[in-house]
């Protein structure tokens, strides 16, 4: 029981930025019908818009403190960021501490703003193309956002890390009524998963409950009459890529602290993100979020020890071999809809 | 001549004038000068010119023909690798059987992969390849260790059994040869300035690739090849006309898959090892850009792709700051730095940078690849006689 539990948290934060992506790769779909293999770049970007904005925080001036000497007996030059003189020492370090939380005001604009300029820019003059040249001129934009950012921020993953106050883990069984030291949580999973939870419920709920959302699902559903309404419903559908690109860079930041960013991040969870949505069924907004928890648990279930002991290498195809598998007994996936890329 | 109309015969013989003569057009600047650097000529990236040209041709067989994109051919590549590095280790070190068993290897495996996929179409078949492909990977690097050597990868040892060789002299290292040919032996010749390589493994290389080439043509041609052609066009229509496209798609898959084990073969005959990373989806990734660069759909296309890219990866990948200042060292100093700093970002590690910005402009302006630039550029000269404008020449135009 102990550690059916375990395998399902261990399987949440996982499961939660498969689901995130996917939900925006579903979005991006389901509204405009372009399969975006840039998707993964975003939430690469999303990852380094934290790395940046922890380097804007931390940014410093060195000035000679008389009061402390180093080893050589002269004056300590110490460095002060500007945050500290600014709102004085304590409010200016606990910015710099939570620099990964601040970061999700300073993403969601600049992904925001990434994602009408590629639409605009770039992917509208893909709508009549084929879907093999939108995927291939997506990779091909992947492949620039990566190398640009390994440019700026170099091959190296750039740890950032989480605020003190949630370093560490805590006894999770303890608090169910298990024996204690068997549960053991690290905090930021439990706030990366409430965080996925929220970010996704406040898209549904803005779809749902929104005039605005109201007409972008009319949209999705029949795009030529509400065209024919008088609607301009390509404006709508350019901003719901903006969204769904701050929602990919939301998830990206969060998981800073979870893994330190690296520039080839975004693709290996692109590929994975891909097949969650194939799994959940092109173009159906649960799916990809049910698939992508799915998935996430499965693939910590397949790592425990007594499954490896019986199918070794298990952990590594599990995602795989679900989607082989659902593919060929459900073809819409999980929760595809009726007339969806079935050419 | 060999079954091929005189449009076709002309490419081939083009084609094997090219390869034959590689060595020197690959070599145009004199050894030590400053250009040298943008040669070409050596025998590792000539030899890797026709292993990927291969592998390219292999893949427009099944997205330049059927239109189906598959993600994941980079499996068939390391599979048929794996299977020839077997053999060397196992049979004989002669190449003939380990290519061989590549091929053969890599058809089963493709036949697996491809009955299962192409139940679907579009981008789950996309997806579907890429899932095979990155099993196979996780497989290869993990559980499969003791077959794929994991991490390490795997090189002919002294002590393997090699049933058909003699036992090595100790401390001797094993060679791919062909019936005592070593395909690293290379014949120099040296000319004024310049040095030109001839190697063995280069030649055995490019005489399999004019094969695979011919094969491509030959395919292209045959009402095999127009039945692809309708599968891509309208496989809607096909079904009503009382056809079944499965078998067609799928031997079109299988045949691709055999040339990509080809090429896997043909690394291993040139350089005796084998490693898991082969087969990663980037190296699947490479043969779509190959194709799209060079052209898809047409015959010569994904050779140029292939060579263009791989003479970047190695050219581009060269060229470092100092070589930077030496070019622009002709201007005044400000403007010098300058220009450094806006060009550097393009080469030396950068020069994926250039490859994606290079491929995104192909496939926005430039859909049909290198040929269709090509033929464009010879339209813009021929301008006077506007009723001949069909196709002119070697190669069909892509969709």
């Amino acid at each position: 029981m102990e550690a059916i539990i375990l395998q399902i948290l261990n399987g949440l934060d996982k499961g939660s930025a498969y689901a995130l992506i996917a939900l925006g790769l579903t979005l991006i779909f389901g509204t405009l019908g372009v399969v975006n293999f840039a998707h993964g770049a975003l939430f690469m970007i999303g990852a380094f818009c934290a790395v940046t904005l922890s380097r804007i925080l931390t940014l410093s001036h060195t000035i000679v403190d008389d009061t402390q000497t180093d080893f050589l007996g002269n004056p300590l030059k110490v460095d002060v960021p500007y945050v500290m003189d600014w709102f004085g020492e304590a409010t200016g370090s606990a910015i710099i501490d939570w620099a990964v939380p601040l970061s999700i005001l300073f993403a969601i604009p600049v992904m925001i703003a990434i994602g009408v300029i590629m639409e605009r820019g770039l992917i509208k003059h893909f709508y009549k193309r084929p879907h093999a040249d939108q995927i291939l001129v997506t990779f091909g934009l992947a492949i620039v956002l990566q190398e640009i950012i390994k440019y700026y921020y170099g091959a190296n993953p750039i740890p950032t890390p989480a605020p003190a106050a949630f370093k560490g883990s805590f006894d999770f069984g303890a608090m169910l009524g298990f024996d204690p030291n068997i549960i053991i949580y690290p905090y930021w999973r439990i706030i990366y998963f409430a965080f996925a939870a929220v970010i996704i419920g406040a898209v549904f709920a803005f779809l749902q409950f929104t005039t605005f959302g109201m007409v972008v699902r009319a949209g999705m559903a029949d795009r030529e009459t509400v065209q024919l309404l008088g609607i301009n419903i390509d404006r709508r559908f350019t901003l719901m890529f903006g969204i769904a690109a701050a929602v990919a860079g939301l998830a990206g930041v969060m998981y800073t602290p979870i893994n330190s960013p690296n520039y080839h991040m975004g693709m290996d969870f692109l590929v994975l993100s891909f097949v969650v949505v194939v799994v959940g069924g092109m173009g159906s907004l649960p799916g990809a979020v049910a698939a992508g928890f799915l998935l996430g648990i499965l693939e910590s279930f397949a790592s425990m020890r007594e499954v490896l002991a019986v199918l070794p290498g298990l952990n590594q195809i599990i995602i795989y071999l679900v989607a082989i598998i659902i593919l060929l007994t459900r073809p819409r996936g999980l929760m595809g809809r009726k007339g969806v890329m079935e050419e | 001549m060999f079954g091929l109309d005189k449009k076709d015969t002309r490419l081939l013989i083009l084609v094997a004038i090219l390869v034959a003569l590689a060595p020197f057009l690959l070599n145009p600047f004199p050894e030590g000068s400053a250009m040298a650097q943008f040669n070409a000529g050596y025998p590792d990236l000539m030899q890797r010119f026709v292993i990927f040209g291969i592998f390219a041709i292999g893949f427009n067989i099944l997205f330049g023909l059927t239109g189906y994109l598959s993600f994941g051919h980079a499996a068939f590549l390391g599979v048929g690798s794996y299977a020839a590095i077997w053999m060397m280790k196992l049979l004989t070190m002669n190449v003939i059987p380990a290519i061989f068993v590549s091929v053969i290897v890599a058809g089963i495996f493709s036949l697996a992969v491809g009955w299962i996929s192409l139940r679907r179409s579009g981008i789950y078949f996309s997806i579907l390849t890429l899932a095979f492909a990155q099993m196979s990977y996780s497989l290869a690097y993990s559980v499969l260790t003791p077959i794929t050597g994991g991490e390490t990868g795997l090189q002919p040892k002294v002590n393997d059994p090699r049933v058909l060789d003699g036992a090595l002299a100790e401390g001797a290292t094993p060679k791919a040869n062909l019936f005592g040919l070593e395909m690293g032996s290379s014949f120099e010749w040296s000319v004024g300035g310049w040095l030109f390589t001839f190697n063995a493994g280069y030649y055995l290389a490019a005489v399999v690739m004019l094969i695979a080439f011919y094969m491509s043509i030959r395919i292209f041609r045959s009402p095999f090849g127009m039945m692809l052609r309708a599968v891509k066009s309208n496989q809607q229509r096909l079904n009503y006309t009382g056809l079944n496209a499965k078998p067609y798609t799928l031997a079109a898959f299988v045949i691709s898959g055999m040339y990509a084990g080809l090429a896997g073969g043909l690394m291993v005959a040139m350089d005796t090892q084998v490693g898991a990373e082969r087969m990663f989806w980037t190296a699947s990734g490479e043969v779509v850009l190959m194709s799209i660069l060079g052209g898809v759909g047409t015959l010569i296309g994904p050779v140029l792709g292939a060579g263009a890219i791989k003479y970047m990866e190695n050219i581009l990948s060269k060229i470092n700051k100092e070589i930077l200042h030496q070019w622009f060292a002709f201007m005044p100093d400000g403007i010098e730095d300058i220009l450094v700093s806006l060009v550097y970002p393009f080469i030396g590690k950068g020069w994926h940078l250039t490859l994606g910005i290079i491929f995104m402009l192909v496939v926005i302006f430039l859909p049909g690849g290198l040929v269709e630039g090509g033929q464009r550029v010879a339209r813009l000269f021929k301008r006077k006689k506007p009723a001949e404008d069909g196709p002119d020449g070697k190669t069909t135009p892509a969709e």
